[in-house]
């Protein structure tokens, strides 16, 4: 298959490109940028006009939530919301029902996934057996078997001394550890952010410290080990502070934030709205614009959509009853487009965000519209209106605050691996 | 967001908190209550204002007390009331909360009183009942986890009228567990409303909620320096299970630091009201000279209370 997109804008981040251009793909691979290869001919074509041209976005945390919770949602149902929100390639974290902890798992995981219009999998191993906390992981033959890096998903490794021996195990084969911070003493029955709304609410509480004073723990472990450390979904203005502070002190720590605390704060919980309950909890203002700025400046490395599809039964409950988690794969991109917007940052600056920038943290060959790399392409209308209700959302999972909303920018075609994965039918 | 106790006519649709409760509508249910209050000296007792009524009282977590008041209130409007205590029936055999509410409005009911152990479960009752049209069903929240018991916060805004008459000259002081309680949380967003000029909160720090002060409160950690020339002082209940642990180290060292005895209540003004929702730890957060002492307004709280539930109840419901 020859596929000529036409009349497109093309912004490649990882190549600072942002300039109308053509793109030739065959054989699943970009053969042209801007100028067609000699003798290419065509066989299939999209015309992009209106449209941008930018690499398939690549998504550090999206639950397909099997195996184990297929009344959430299937890899089916999932993957056909990560087509539509442009999402071509995604790491998946360990908690399952069993968790990611055996190589059995994972290889049917990947395989289960390796349809042509599935986005890439890359699993994300358990640290410890059953995410307990206790022991290890047989982590070089889960590695074998695809994850690209171990975690422990929501779940604190809960013995210091357990943690220190995991990420010194991961250390030795130069695993990459994922965490993300939460002490699970201080964040426990916790359910929103320990502020103003919590208190006024009648809301148990997560104090930031719970996530400073786990984040000082790893960090910590991360020189005593030398492991390579992502944290993933940080919430907090305090921890981004000692995020960077730990860089220049050497410790090459990498970090991401949940596109949901990119634009909502513990206000956003409104009259207990249980689709306001998220983990991390949504935190405060002026947490969330740190967050924001840090993300631009670069001091946050990805963005990610903490995808979390939650069945109506476990939200149509009291607020603290609720399930956490909001789904995310198809308002990643609009998302973070407004945060662009509204943060007056080039596009090609932005966009690094969700392509090449986490696609380093990966460790993988993606996120780039570079000639010969893989054809994931995700062209998407800057202006189209794109309203999330029930209906245009193709995840399993309805639960979003913004249902209801209306945002700017929708995917029209993703392509994988320059096989035609989703076609927007909308006007 | 719209407030959803306020309907789009700026009635009230169901009472939820006194939070952002507009101060005419908490006047109006105040001098309602005043007749109320009357009929309660009556040999009848009863109006026919709720005749052919049904009000469900469900009651998710254990309350005798409140529970009673509420029935007391509907059977003098003439209401048919149906008690529901539900952690021992439906709930124990894993029925939703909403599928409750849909059984229960099926038996057409027209009221709901609702307490539940999770904050704003009544919320979730009254935007499921908007988005099933049955907008002639009103929740009264009979108290909610840790956020809201409105009609505990508006008696005992009567009760302080009824002695006081203003609120705007007052100087206020709730003590004791702030943190869990839903009703400091309801009386402070009342006299925010209708004008007190000073509220304090008296606590420790591990029975204070963060950032408490952003409700419009001063806060004292020292009950002496906090009662020093107050009008009204509000006490809290201390839960059992609360006074012994990480919170506190024993009710004898919480009683020496904060326990209302005849000695500090002197710090107050002379003609001060010592209020309390009960039931009282006496000894533990009140000393019995004090609650049975002429400054005690304590059982005409209770009295008030029914009268104030009528009032709540004739004004959601009622014929007229």
């Amino acid at each position: 298959m020859r596929i000529h997109i036409s009349n497109g804008r093309v912004v490649d981040p990882a190549n600072d490109i942002d300039r109308n251009a053509d793109v030739f793909i065959a054989d699943g691979v970009i053969v042209g940028v801007g100028k067609m290869p000699a003798g290419f001919e065509a066989n299939g074509s999209l015309d992009a006009t209106g449209c941008i041209v930018c690499p398939g976005l690549v998504d550090l945390s999206a639950r397909l939530r099997e195996p184990g919770y297929e009344y959430r949602a299937t890899l089916e149902s999932e993957m056909a919301a990560a087509a539509a929100g442009g999402v071509t390639s995604l790491a998946c974290p360990p908690d399952t029902d069993p968790p990611l902890d055996e190589p059995g798992l994972v290889e049917m995981l990947k395989h289960r996934a390796r349809l042509p219009e599935f986005a890439h999998v890359y699993p994300v191993g358990a640290l410890t057996e059953k995410l307990a906390g206790i022991n290890l992981t047989e982590m070089a033959e889960l590695a074998e078997a695809g994850c690209v890096a171990f975690g422990q998903a929501n779940t604190a490794i809960v013995d210091t001394q357990v943690l220190l021996r995991a990420m010194q195990y991961a250390a030795t084969f130069g695993f990459p550890v994922w965490m993300q911070p939460q002490d699970p003493f201080l964040a426990k029955l916790g359910v929103a952010h320990d502020g103003e709304v919590a208190s006024r609410l009648g809301l148990t509480g997560i104090p930031v410290a719970a996530e400073t004073i786990a984040l000082a723990t790893i960090l910590q472990l991360a020189r005593e080990t030398g492991a390579r450390v992502h944290l993933t979904r940080i919430s907090s203005a305090d921890s981004l502070e000692m995020i960077v502070a730990a860089r220049r002190a050497g410790i090459p720590a990498t970090c991401d934030v949940a596109v949901h605390h990119l634009h909502l704060c513990e206000h956003d919980i409104g009259y207990f709205d249980p689709h306001a309950r998220l983990d991390p909890p949504l935190r405060a203002q002026s947490d969330r614009d740190a967050l924001r700025r840090g993300l631009a400046d670069g001091s946050i490395n990805a963005v990610c959509s903490d995808h979390t599809p939650v069945d109506d039964d476990a939200k149509q409950v009291p607020f603290d009853e609720a399930e956490p988690g909001a789904t995310g794969l198809e308002l990643l991109l609009p998302l973070t487009l407004k945060w662009a917007k509204e943060m007056k940052l080039p596009l090609v600056k932005a966009l690094a965000r969700v392509t090449c920038d986490p696609a380093r943290i990966l460790g993988i060959e993606a996120g780039s519209l570079s000639v010969g790399s893989a054809a994931d392409i995700c062209v998407f209308d800057p202006q189209a209106a794109f309203p999330i209700s029930r209906e245009t959302l193709k995840s399993q999972g309805k639960n979003t605050p913004f249902l209801g909303l209306e945002l700017q920018g929708r995917v029209r075609s993703t392509l994988i691996d320059g096989h035609l994965a989703y076609d927007g039918a909308w006007g | 967001m719209r407030n959803p106790q306020i309907n789009r006519h700026g009635k009230l649709q169901h009472l939820l908190t006194t939070e952002g409760l507009p101060r005419e509508i908490i006047t109006t249910i105040l001098d309602a209550a005043a007749p109320f209050a009357e009929v309660a000296e009556r040999e009848v007792k009863k109006l026919p204002l709720m005749r052919g009524k049904s009000i469900f009282n469900l009651f998710f977590e254990n309350s005798t007390r409140t529970r009673t008041t509420f029935e007391i209130a509907a059977k003098r409007l003439s209401a048919d009331v149906i008690n529901l205590n539900i952690n021992t029936s439906s709930a124990a055999k894993g029925e939703t909360l909403l599928d409750t509410v849909d059984n229960l409005s099926a038996m057409q009911a027209d009221m709901f009183v609702v307490r539940h152990a999770s904050s704003g479960a009544p919320y979730l009752i009254a935007e499921h009942l908007a988005a099933t049209g049955r907008d002639h069903i009103h929740v009264v929240n009979a108290g909610d986890g840790r956020h809201a018991h409105p009609t505990q916060g508006l008696l005992d805004m009567y009760t302080i009228r009824h002695y006081k008459r203003d609120f705007t000259s007052l100087t206020v002081a709730i003590v004791g567990d702030v943190l869990h309680s839903r009703v400091a949380r309801s009386q402070i967003h009342a006299m925010t409303t209708l004008g007190v000029a000073e509220i304090r909160v008296i606590a420790p720090q591990t029975l204070l909620p963060t950032n408490v002060e952003r409700m419009g409160v001063r806060v004292f950690h020292n009950i002496d320096e906090g009662l020093r020339g107050v009008d009204v002082v509000m006490m809290l209940r201390l839960q059992n299970e609360r006074m012994q642990g990480a919170l506190l180290p024993s009710p004898q060292e919480y009683f020496k630091s904060y326990g209302l005895t005849p000695e500090r209540l002197a710090l107050a003004k002379p003609d001060a009201i010592v209020m309390h929702p009960g039931p009282m730890n006496r000894g533990v957060e009140i000393d019995s000279a004090v609650a049975d002492g002429t400054h005690a307004v304590i059982l005409p709280q209770v009295t008030f209370g029914i009268a104030v539930r009528m009032a709540v109840m004739s004004m959601l419901a009622g014929g007229a």
